[in-house]
């Protein structure tokens, strides 16, 4: 499956989605108008990937603040996600948060607390 | 306005500690611009990082909060070219940031408005969060991407009471004005 990447603008994250390796990756800032737009063709990725699911997948968000616009896209992200993680392949999240930045890390508790995938929670000194 | 009244505005932005003033027209582009401005300025204060992402946060969805608002009025076509225009304005004391917006509201939305106002200020820090999971998981995104999160989002990062007034300008709208801190 092929390689989804886009480059991080002062609105919207960087996103590396990996189908060989599993892993996908938002790093950033997410604060567009209209999230939709952002995340529409990424949950197309998704949508194909889900056919072909590699036995782990991994999530790594690295967000240093996202918009309520885009909290719900984040959420749909996730919930698409919850059908893959099963007896045969698996979902882990790990969502980064800077050290002392107890909004971010508050805002993986709140995801980890409605989603049914399990979260790490992981302090690091710096986001990216 | 008189050429003087220069030296008199500025002794206002000096005297208020106003670090960014703008008024007029939203864009989308305009968000960029401030938090750049921002950015900068809190680099000078040397505020934390935690701080930052707060007066980030606040900034950023009451800014969108008025852009989605205006961008409504202008579909429903109702809108004289002065009440497109909004006021923002961010003060900084003592390790303390204010965010503070103005714009035009039809008079009909007031007591809805006013009534989420009043609720979200009722609820502790436990409950907004309590609010805030149970609303992003039930609401739906509208068309224009908006989750009805922002004023609770808003309560959640400052930490703090919204502060907020409305003022009737004429028989079809109010002038809405909201004072966010950020402590």
């Amino acid at each position: 499956m092929e390689k989804f990447n886009i480059v991080g603008s002062a609105k919207t994250p960087t996103i590396n989605f990996d189908g060989e390796t599993g892993i996908l990756e938002f790093i950033g800032r997410s604060i567009p108008e209209n999230s939709v737009e952002f995340f529409t063709p990424l949950i197309d990725w998704l949508e194909e990937y889900e056919s072909h699911p590699k036995e782990e997948t991994v999530v790594d968000m690295k967000l240093e603040y996202f918009n309520t616009s885009s909290s719900k896209c984040i959420l749909d992200f996730f919930k698409r996600l919850e059908k893959i993680n099963g007896n045969d392949t698996q979902v882990k999240v790990n969502w980064y948060f800077e050290k002392d930045d107890e909004d971010m890390a508050e805002a993986g508790e709140d995801y980890e607390a409605i989603v049914s995938l399990p979260f790490k929670i992981i302090e690091v000194d710096e986001i990216y | 306005m008189a050429v003087t009244d220069v030296y008199n505005d500025y002794l206002r932005l000096e005297d208020d500690q106003i670090i960014l003033s703008f008024k007029g027209d939203f864009t989308a582009e305009l968000l960029t611009s401030f938090l750049h401005i921002l950015e900068g300025k809190m680099e000078d204060f040397g505020t934390e990082t935690k701080k930052k992402r707060r007066v980030f946060n606040v900034l950023t969805e009451s800014f969108q909060n008025l852009y989605h608002h205006i961008e409504d009025l202008e579909k429903e076509g109702e809108l004289q070219k002065i009440k497109k225009s909004a006021l923002v304005i961010v003060k900084y004391e003592e390790g303390k940031f204010s965010v503070l917006t103005g714009n035009y509201i039809d008079i009909d939305s007031v007591d809805e408005l006013k009534d989420k106002l009043t609720m979200v200020n009722k609820l502790n820090p436990e409950e907004l969060r309590a609010l805030y999971r149970v609303r992003l998981e039930t609401n739906p995104l509208s068309t224009k991407g908006t989750a009805g999160l922002g004023l609770i989002d808003i309560a959640r990062k400052s930490k703090s009471k919204l502060d907020y007034e409305f003022i009737n300008v004429d028989t079809t709208s109010s002038f809405f004005c909201l004072n966010v801190i950020i402590e």
